[in-house]
């Protein structure tokens, strides 16, 4: 019991990152059915720009409290993102608005490789280990532990959330998003400045992206140049998981396929222990009863299973478990 | 130049010129190995990338499949021939005996892929083989434990050449008074299997599938009104695509003699599929250009940009690595803003890119 209880509030606090990043994913591709690729390289960004303030800071000035070194790498983090997103948009996306679909997705691809070696060029190739400041404070909840960073993540998501559910459906801003994503024509037709929305959309994206990147990093302990990729594949399961272009299947997604993974990978192992077969040779009984074990995939295939459920997920149900919209209109 | 080409297009100028162009193909090895073994060893990898771009140029360019995993199929052949040919499992099999197995297995593994994901539309196809060719990098990481099938990530070492009779492809000899090395020979054979693939591609171009595979790009529904069978067309423009890119994958891991999952990562793919879109789509000769092109850039950029450097700073600034990337990435963002049909489009792709403006 108490493992599995572990995998789900381990796989609850990767799922959060999951699904905020998998908002910006989401949002974008509601608003101008894009998948903008270089949204985990953004993520990516966040972390890195939040890491060299927070080095600096805790170097700095080591009787500030932790919360306040953090908060400061998140107040450099965001803007930086936001502005990298709304270059993203403004040069590689617009212009590229009319012309075939994967042209977009092409340039979309270079950002990204683009964004990934500035990195490298700016931290190097070295990650970055989250400086020693936050003290680790473990709560029992029935067997299981989970950790002070782990509730902050948890909480900052939802509250991220429930903002972004409130902006979205309750300002001006939000209906013209929506009256966007509904229909680009008509909503320009009813007033709605569409380049203004989507820039807007970009930035929003993109804020949410670094906070992402600030608690992916906090979380594992360490940022580095290659870290948007994988995420940004796996926050696009989770997107394409609740159905791509709905935010509530976003966040859906996004928690769903944490706790896949965590689960997953904690059970796996056991799942795929041949000893249980051992009966089936004799060769197989000599080595359980020299090893224990003999586990066929173990938790090293975690990455795994988000690349499963998305071709799962696109291969049974491709509008996702909330998604309405069937996309077909190549 | 006018009057050159006015040449070129009489039978005899034709011929002329295919002459010329296929003396300096074979003079060039020994012109690059004065310069030095290096160079005739980066020429053949170009000529591999080549290979792979042209298959990858059935699915991208031909049907219109962004396939963003590809490189996963090369890594197949690549590790069939591996462990079909080296001391890791003791197995010696004759080359021309692997690569149609390597090819096969990677045409089941494309069919494997695309059966279930070809419904699917243009940018999610792509995501979805990028998805898989990250799953098929992991498990070559990981299938090391319990039973050693990959070696991890230490790769495979002391691959056999190739062997035909008497002929190693990996010893150096004299003939004639010439000196020919390793590379030398494999240049060659893979000049000839290029050319055969060349050839293939041309006449698949023009075949009822090429047709089909045109009319699928440009509207499947409609291709599909006049009888195409999109569906079977897909698959087997997928399984083709894998099929060449297990093959090249094989002869890779017989020229290298080590290969390791480093080799098959998600840049990798990036790269074949930049090396299509830049030289143009659809176009075998814009394929070729593309490829050699950003095979001999990075190689060019260490020969002159660290030189630079030090002149000028006396120490490296920026990896060359990290340049070819920079580069690497702008390229594929101008060239989709300025000219999405690639630098040597095909006409019918270049009309189609300008009627979807």
């Amino acid at each position: 019991m108490d493992i599995f209880l572990q995998q789900l509030i381990n796989g609850l606090t990767a799922g959060s990152v999951y699904a905020v990043v998998a908002l910006g994913y989401t949002m974008v591709y509601g608003i101008i059915q894009l998948i903008n690729f270089a949204h985990g390289e953004v993520v990516m960004i966040g972390a890195m720009v939040a890491f060299s303030v927070i080095m600096a800071l805790a170097g700095a000035q080591p009787g500030l409290p932790p919360v306040v070194i953090v908060l400061a790498g998140v107040a450099a983090a965001v803007p930086v993102c936001m502005a990298v997103g709304y270059l993203l948009e403004r040069l590689a996306y617009r212009p590229l608005r009319h012309a075939p679909r994967l042209a977009p997705l092409i340039t979309a691809i270079g950002m990204s490789i683009v964004l990934q070696h500035l990195a490298l060029l700016i931290w190097s190739r070295d990650p970055i280990a989250f400086p020693q400041i936050i003290p680790l404070q473990v709560f029992e909840i029935g067997g299981a532990a989970i950790t002070g960073v782990q509730i902050a993540i948890m909480l900052v998501s939802v509250v991220m959330m429930a903002g972004l559910s409130a902006m979205i459906y309750r300002t001006r801003l939000g209906a013209a998003m929506r009256a966007t994503a509904e229909n680009p024509h008509v909503a320009s037709l009813m007033g709605v400045d569409i380049d203004r929305v989507i820039a807007v959309t970009f930035l929003i994206g993109a804020a949410l992206a670094a906070v992402a990147g600030v608690m992916v990093g906090t979380y594992y302990g360490i940022a580095h140049y290659t870290m948007g990729a994988t995420l940004g594949l796996k926050a696009f399961s989770a997107a394409v998981l609740g159905g791509i272009g709905n935010m509530a299947g976003a966040m859906l997604g996004g928690l769903l396929l944490g706790v896949v993974e965590a689960l997953g990978a904690g059970y796996v192992g056991e799942l795929t222990d041949l000893c249980h077969a051992s009966f089936l040779s004799d060769a197989l009984v000599e080595r359980c009863a020299r090893d224990g074990h003999l586990i066929l995939f173990g938790s090293n295939y975690q990455d795994v299973f988000a690349f499963l459920v998305l071709i799962l997920v696109l291969v049974f149900r491709p509008s996702g478990l909330l998604g309405e919209r069937v996309a077909d209109r190549a | 130049m006018r009057r050159v080409r006015g040449f070129l297009h009489t039978r005899t100028g034709l011929w002329i010129g295919v002459a010329l162009i296929a003396l300096a193909l074979l003079a060039l090895p020994f012109a690059l190995a004065a310069v030095g073994t290096a160079w005739v060893r980066i020429t053949n990898l170009a000529i591999l990338f080549v290979f792979l771009s042209l298959g990858l140029n059935i699915v991208v360019g031909y049907a219109g499949l962004l396939d963003l995993g590809y490189i996963a199929f090369y890594a197949v052949g690549a590790y069939a021939y591996a462990l079909l040919a080296s001391p890791h499992f003791g197995l010696h099999l004759p080359f021309w005996l692997i690569l149609p197995i390597g090819a096969v297995i990677a045409c089941i593994f494309g069919v494997l892929l695309g059966a279930p994901t070809l419904k699917l539309r243009g940018d999610y196809l792509a995501i979805v083989t990028l998805g898989f060719g990250e799953m098929i990098r992991i498990f070559l990481n990981n299938l090391s434990r319990p039973f050693n099938v990959t070696n991890g990530p230490q790769g495979i070492a002391l691959i056999d050449p190739f062997r035909l009779g008497p002929v190693d492809f990996s010893r150096n000899e004299t003939i004639l008074g010439l000196d020919i090395s390793g590379p030398i020979k494999y240049y060659y054979l893979l000049l000839a299997v290029l050319l055969a693939v060349i050839v293939i591609n041309l006449r698949l171009q023009d075949s009822r599938i090429g047709r089909a595979w045109q009319a699928i790009r440009e509207d499947e529904v409609a291709a599909r009104a006049v009888g195409i069978n999109t569906m079977h067309m897909k698959l087997l423009a997928f399984a083709m695509g894998a099929s060449f890119g297990g093959i090249a994958g094989g002869m890779f891991a017989a020229i290298q003699g080590f290969i390791s999952p480093e080799s098959f990562v998600l840049v990798e793919s990036i790269m074949v599929v930049s090396m299509v879109v830049l030289g143009g789509m659809g176009n075998i000769g814009g394929v070729i250009l593309g490829a050699v092109l950003l095979s001999f850039v990075p190689e060019i950029l260490r020969y002159t940009v660290d030189p630079l450097q030090q002149a000028l700073f006396r120490r490296q600034v920026i990896a060359p690595e990290v340049i070819r990337m920079l580069l690497f990435g702008f390229a594929l963002v101008l060239m989709m803003r300025f000219r999405p049909a690639g630098l040597w489009p095909s006409r019918v792709r270049k009309r189609e890119m300008a009627e979807q403006e």
